[in-house]
């Protein structure tokens, strides 16, 4: 295969539609193109002024909804989801066909029991699945924002504070005045920081999990070779693939499968697929040779299948300029002081993207301010990953948490 | 969570005596955490905890209780003065790297301290010693010396001199059996240290 993927990047200009195909996975992935869905989703005709000093004229944030509001409007939590996610937790994905990305946290009688709470995940600002982002038309400040082409690289670099406060204009328009919890993972986790920042009175309990308070600069290093790989791939067009009718699938891949690696721990690859061969023949350096490798391939080739290249240059962008203790003149815990927020911090063992260092960072910087904050160390080989999969400490945990917060809130 | 009071071990209910209601609590070597939970329900506390093994963590955390995992050697130093009314250190001490340093924080960041540790003066632990002449073995000393946890064992005694010493005021005080019951050595400082398995004190800043 990637012989087949080394030719592919030779191909000449209009040769296009074929590129998917040469992707093992993508025969069997007919799902429609990203384009074709429709989202559930609210626009706010306000728009909304950025970190970066822009300003959008019009926002739109897709999001879906679990459970039911109660009559107080106070048992609404928000999940806040990660770099390739969106919106559809906890329901078959329309894209992919798949179960929600947290189906096994979220739904009646499970740990986030859609019987107890009301649920909200939107999809960020500058995603690929309904929210504005750089798959949504230019508005180029001329006033009429249906008029211009998709922004491309041209959208205005987002911050996790600006996908906070997009969500902050969809929890307005629900009529919810305080969250009953935040909770996310990873860049979800960020954004559960910068929620407890920014609005700490309208947030009750928050949950980061296997997050940092900042991006380190060997998560930045391992963002720019994705970037990199999507820049370098000849359909990538400066950004403006869409006008060639192609996409960089293969940069695309390249970022995911690298990206992919820094996710799983390197005792989980050894118990996988230790060192298997497959599909060997004779001795060649891009001929399938390990199990692993076609194992990355196809996390890079289904990801393409679902997920806007320029969307993964500003969401990884976000991510790499996440830095709450910056802010705030260098301090991090000035980001909580005077927080009433009940904080669970939670972290994975053989998590080393986001270590647990970085969530001990975290408690202790709500330690200065004697916030209300429990942290807990989860034992998993399973990597950064660990907080999508089935960890029943993880799970207890959480669900004993947001019990025992309800009983504070007076949520019964 | 049971919203019906809970007995508790006879230990921590003399310590929940000890405590104003209403206050703001912090627990260091919380373990399940069944103290903060007591404090809460029947003391209307804001009653939160330390612990270092993280099973135990877990299971408070998993139990509806704010509880952190970390050492309290190292953690403590992270709170900012006089966040609480009460420090709570029940038989820790003598397991903790800095017994003192760790006092010394305890009381910057809470107005009162209230520790309990087993003490090293009782009578038995005398006589073992003395006609054994081997390190006493009881129902609280039960580990050989080279794999105690209890790296700082101290009296009754060593433990009012170090609070002379570094200004302490106890306000109140008790000596307790092993199962934590109080002991009627509460007139004679000499008889406590003789015949009281732990020293229970109530400390605050001069």
């Amino acid at each position: 295969m990637a012989k087949r993927l080394y030719e592919a990047a030779n191909a000449p200009k209009g040769c296009t539609a074929g590129a998917a195909s040469a992707y093992p996975g993508a025969a069997m992935d007919q799902s429609p193109t990203l384009a074709e869905i429709q989202h559930q989703s609210v626009t706010f005709p306000g728009g909304l002024t950025l970190d970066c000093g822009r300003r959008l004229l019009e926002v739109t944030v897709a999001y879906r909804t679990y459970g039911t509001l109660n009559a107080a409007k106070s048992n609404a939590i928000l999940l806040c989801h990660a770099l390739t996610l969106d919106q559809y937790a906890a329901e078959q994905n329309p894209v992919t066909g798949k179960p929600g990305w947290w189906d096994i946290m979220v739904g009646p009688g499970k740990p986030i029991d859609t019987e107890r709470y009301f649920v909200i995940c939107s999809n960020v600002l500058g995603g690929c699945m309904g929210t504005t982002g750089p798959r949504s038309p230019n508005d180029d400040g001329s006033g009429q924002p249906h008029s211009g082409q998709p922004w491309g690289t041209e959208f205005p670099q987002v911050t996790v504070p600006d996908m906070v406060r997009a969500q902050k204009l969809l929890i307005d328009h629900l009529g919810i005045s305080r969250l009953f919890a935040v909770i996310g993972g990873s860049m979800g986790g960020m954004q559960v920081l910068a929620w407890a920042a920014l609005y700490p009175a309208q947030v009750f309990a928050a949950v980061p999990v296997a997050t940092a308070s900042y991006h380190s600069a060997q998560n930045i290093a391992f963002h720019e070779i994705g970037r990199q790989a999507i820049a370098a791939d000849p359909y990538f067009y400066a950004g403006r693939y869409w006008s060639e009718g192609v996409r960089p699938e293969r940069g695309l891949a390249v970022a995911r499968m690298t990206a992919h690696i820094t996710y799983v721990s390197e005792e989980a690859l050894a118990r996988k697929f230790g060192r298997k061969l497959q599909n060997a023949e004779g001795l060649s350096a891009l001929g399938d040779q390990f199990a692993v490798e076609s194992y990355l391939q196809y996390q890079g080739s289904s990801f393409v299948q679902r997920f806007d290249a320029n969307s993964y240059l500003t969401i990884t962008r976000a991510m790499d300029l996440f830095d709450l203790a910056a802010d705030h003149n260098g301090v991090l815990s000035a980001a909580f002081k005077g927080t009433k927020t009940r904080f669970l911090l939670v972290s994975f063992s053989s998590d080393w993207l986001f270590p647990t260092a970085q969530s001990r960072a975290i408690a202790r910087a709500l330690n200065h301010v004697a916030a209300n904050v429990s942290f807990v160390e989860v034992q998993s080989d399973k990597g950064h990953d660990a907080f999508l999969l089935d960890e029943p400490d993880f799970h207890h945990t959480l669900r004993g948490f947001l019990a025992g917060c309800a009983e504070h809130a007076g949520l019964v | 969570m049971n919203a019906l009071p809970k007995k508790i071990r006879v230990d921590l209910e003399l310590i929940a005596e000890l405590v104003a209601p209403g206050s703001r609590v912090l627990d260091i070597g919380c373990a399940d955490g069944t103290l903060i939970e007591h404090l809460f329900r029947e003391k209307q506390c804001d009653a939160r905890g330390v612990e270092l093994d993280m099973q135990e963590v877990q299971r408070a955390v998993a139990h509806g209780l704010p509880v952190m995992q970390g050492d309290a050697d190292t953690e403590l130093v992270t709170y900012p003065d006089n966040a609480f009314d009460y420090i709570i250190l029940s038989r820790t001490l003598q397991a903790v790297e800095k017994p003192r340093e760790v006092l010394r924080q305890m009381l910057r960041i809470g107005t009162h301290a209230i520790v309990s540790f087993p003490n090293f003066g009782h009578w038995s632990l005398r006589l073992q010693l003395l006609t054994k002449g081997r390190m006493p073995m009881t129902a609280g000393w039960n580990r050989m010396w080279f794999e105690t946890p209890n790296i700082h064992p101290c009296t009754i005694s060593d433990f009012f001199a170090l609070c002379e010493q570094d200004g302490y005021i106890v306000e109140n005080w008790l000596a307790a059996d092993e199962q934590g019951a109080r002991t009627p050595w509460r007139r004679s400082r000499k008889l406590a240290n003789l015949f009281g398995e732990q020293g229970l004190f109530l400390l605050r800043k001069a």
